[in-house]
């Protein structure tokens, strides 16, 4: 087997990124607002999809946390955003506590504050959490992912409780989002198959061996939680500003959205970076596709009604199917780098190992 | 005065203690036999409500039967997950067949959705009987409560009899230990193992239609408070303890009536002291109270 060269390899993906970038710059002119948006959808997913299989792939250990991440993020941004004129009309139960009344700031600034806050609540998260194993690990990020929506929808001072916020600038453009993907991208990806990386897949592997060869567990537990804590942050602060309104219901920013970032996870394969993008463009676009399922359909004359709630069951179906008969997903935990595609092509044509 | 409130809280608390105590019954009881974090029992709960609901609204059924027809459907049901979705996975590791759980969940509850509609339902099917309000004085007792009470330790005392004094029973607590010996010695684990999820879907039913005449609302996100709180039930008495669960449930129960009732302006965070007494027992005693001692199994 021919291995590629790092030169080789830098210069491809280089041409990849730009390549990538005129195809998004040709979609953004051509394809309309609304298309334009959902392949916005499709990179906020992206983010959101990589930093949970940071921890749920290639950590190996399952949390069920996520949407408790995303939505400290979108929170943090949205408010650092809200012009004041804004948030004095929106905050009318309770006004909004001092320091937060009368700031205004960038998108910029704003996105990486709300990644660190949500870094921090991951910090705060992870250091009890991880010391439970296993199934009762799900179980307590799930309990503290609740713990933090209840506690947004109650803080009526900070977060306007349950009415929300609303009129959050939509400051995220195609370049915004897919440009944090790329860091995302960089980032994780150079995390993965750092040393750290490395012991992070040796312990999912086999945690009383790497133990045994002097890994400190739950350092970098704890570490890889954080780093995929700050990037839901991202994440969530580039979806609050593609929504322009957030909310503490559960079926927004709550376990449903755990769950629907999971089901790119587990299509994309448990553990890789790339499936998971592959695995949220597939969410993005197939919940849009889906939504014909859900309007009337006129067909030859016949008036067939819409079913609501069908494409979430849909989703559901794959996702058992997957779990049952492919669990290994798109990518297994491989990553779609050039030596992948350059190893399936070899097998294909010629025998040569 | 004071005594009096203080005596009207226990009273609630001893309701929704009840009800909780019934729902982690079963939920234990499954973990206990299978060692698996069944999600998707908050949503059996909730379509054994809606099967009773249906079964007295749409086929005119008595309220008893229409009862009864739930139960026996939810059992159908937990049958049908196990043997589709549970049974496929059983060695395959462990964070598969909870992410499967998971997966479940989402499906029951869409599922829901795309039949019954989101829009919630009116559970009235039941006679105003079970509502009324007995008056002691100053404190208040809904019939329903004895009612919940009375069921909750019947049904406590089936499930035990049926662990521990029947010969399934005795197969079912050789499955939790070791599933290949326990096959070896000539018990159907397959069988067993449905027959566990059939009782576990039943009495996620029973708690589910006694959970909507207390809360006459049914729609297809019904079932995830109630799950969760009877897993922290579970938790706190040890997970996997049948009389556990039921301690658990009526100190869950109490303790938040009682917060709530001495600090009202907590009461929007009522469910968040639930999750955090799991958040601190499985930090410091992931055993419970009733610590149940096994072996860890490498």
């Amino acid at each position: 087997m021919k291995r590629i060269s790092f030169k080789t390899n830098f210069i491809l993906t280089v041409i990849f990124v730009i390549g990538s970038g005129f195809m998004l710059l040709w979609a953004s002119n051509s394809l309309g607002d609304y298309w334009a948006r959902i392949i916005t959808l499709m990179a906020i997913y992206g983010i959101m999809a990589t930093s949970y299989t940071l921890v749920n792939g290639v950590t190996g250990i399952f949390s069920l946390g996520h949407a408790g991440f995303i939505a400290v993020g979108a929170y943090t941004a949205a408010l650092l955003t809200l012009p004041i004129q804004q948030k004095a009309m929106s905050f009318f139960i309770t006004p909004l506590i001092w320091p937060l009344n009368s700031i205004q700031m960038g998108f910029l600034p704003a996105t990486i504050i709300a990644g660190c806050v949500a870094a921090f609540a991951a910090f705060l998260v992870g250091y009890p959490s991880l010391r439970v194993t296993g199934d009762y690990f799900a179980i307590a990020t799930l309990a503290f992912a609740e713990i933090i929506r209840i506690v947004i929808q109650n803080s009526y001072s900070v977060t306007n409780g349950s009415l929300g916020l609303k009129g959050i600038p939509p400051y995220t453009t195609i370049w915004w989002a897919w440009g944090w993907l790329l860091v995302t991208l960089i980032v994780l990806g150079s995390f993965k198959f750092s040393s750290y990386g490395r012991a992070l897949r040796a312990m999912s592997e086999d945690t009383v061996a790497a133990r045994a060869m002097g890994i400190d567990v739950f350092k970098h537990q704890l570490m890889s939680f954080v780093v995929s804590g700050f990037f839901a942050g991202i994440g969530g602060a580039l979806y609050a500003h593609w929504l322009t309104t957030i909310d503490p219901r559960p079926t927004s920013l709550g376990i449903m959205l755990t769950f629907f970032v999971l089901i790119m996870i587990v299509v994309g394969g448990l553990g890789s970076l790339s499936g998971a993008v592959l695995g949220a463009v597939f969410f993005a676009f197939s919940a849009q596709w889906l939504r014909i399922v859900e309007s009337p359909m006129n067909f030859f004359g016949l008036t067939i009604p819409g079913i609501p709630g069908m494409s979430m069951l849909i989703f559901a179906v794959v996702f058992i199917l997957i779990m049952l008969f492919w669990r290994r997903g798109i990518m297994g935990r491989d990553e779609l780098s050039w030596q992948y595609i350059y190893n399936h092509f070899s097998k294909r044509v010629g025998d040569q190992d | 005065m004071w005594l009096t409130d203080f005596a009207q809280n226990l009273i609630n608390g001893t309701l929704l203690g009840g009800l909780y105590a019934l729902i982690a019954i079963g939920y234990t009881m499954v973990y206990g036999i299978l060692r698996l974090i069944n999600f998707a029992h908050g949503d059996i709960l909730m379509w054994g409500v809606y099967f009773a609901l249906y079964a007295v609204v749409a086929f005119g059924m008595p309220w008893w039967l229409g009862f009864l027809v739930g139960i026996a459907l939810a059992g159908f049901l937990g049958f049908g997950i196990e043997k589709i979705a549970y049974r496929p996975l059983r060695n395959a590791p462990r964070i598969s067949s909870l992410i499967t759980a998971i997966g479940m969940s989402f499906f029951l509850e869409s599922l829901a959705v795309v039949v019954f509609g989101g829009i919630p339902k009116s559970f009235n099917i039941y006679p105003k009987f079970f509502n009324h309000t007995l008056i002691f004085g100053h404190l208040r007792i809904q019939t329903l409560t004895f009612f919940i009470l009375g069921i909750t330790f019947l049904l406590l005392l089936g499930v035990l009899w049926l662990l521990y004094r029947t010969k399934t029973g005795t197969a079912m607590r050789a499955i939790a230990t070791d599933i290949p010996t326990t096959s070896l010695m000539g018990a159907n684990v397959d069988r067993i193992i449905s027959l566990t999820f059939i009782i576990g879907s039943m009495l996620a039913a029973t708690s589910g239609i006694m959970w909507a005449m207390r809360y006459p609302q049914v729609q297809p996100y019904m079932g995830f408070v109630p799950g969760m709180k009877a897993f922290v039930a579970a938790v706190i008495g040890g997970i996997g303890s049948v009389p556990g669960a039921l301690v658990g449930g009526f100190l869950l129960g109490m303790t938040e009536i009682l917060v709530v009732g001495f600090f009202p302006n907590l009461a929007g965070y009522r469910d968040v002291f639930a999750y955090v007494i799991l958040i601190v027992l499985l930090m410091f005693r992931p055993t419970g109270i009733f610590t149940v001692y096994s072996e860890q199994k490498v």
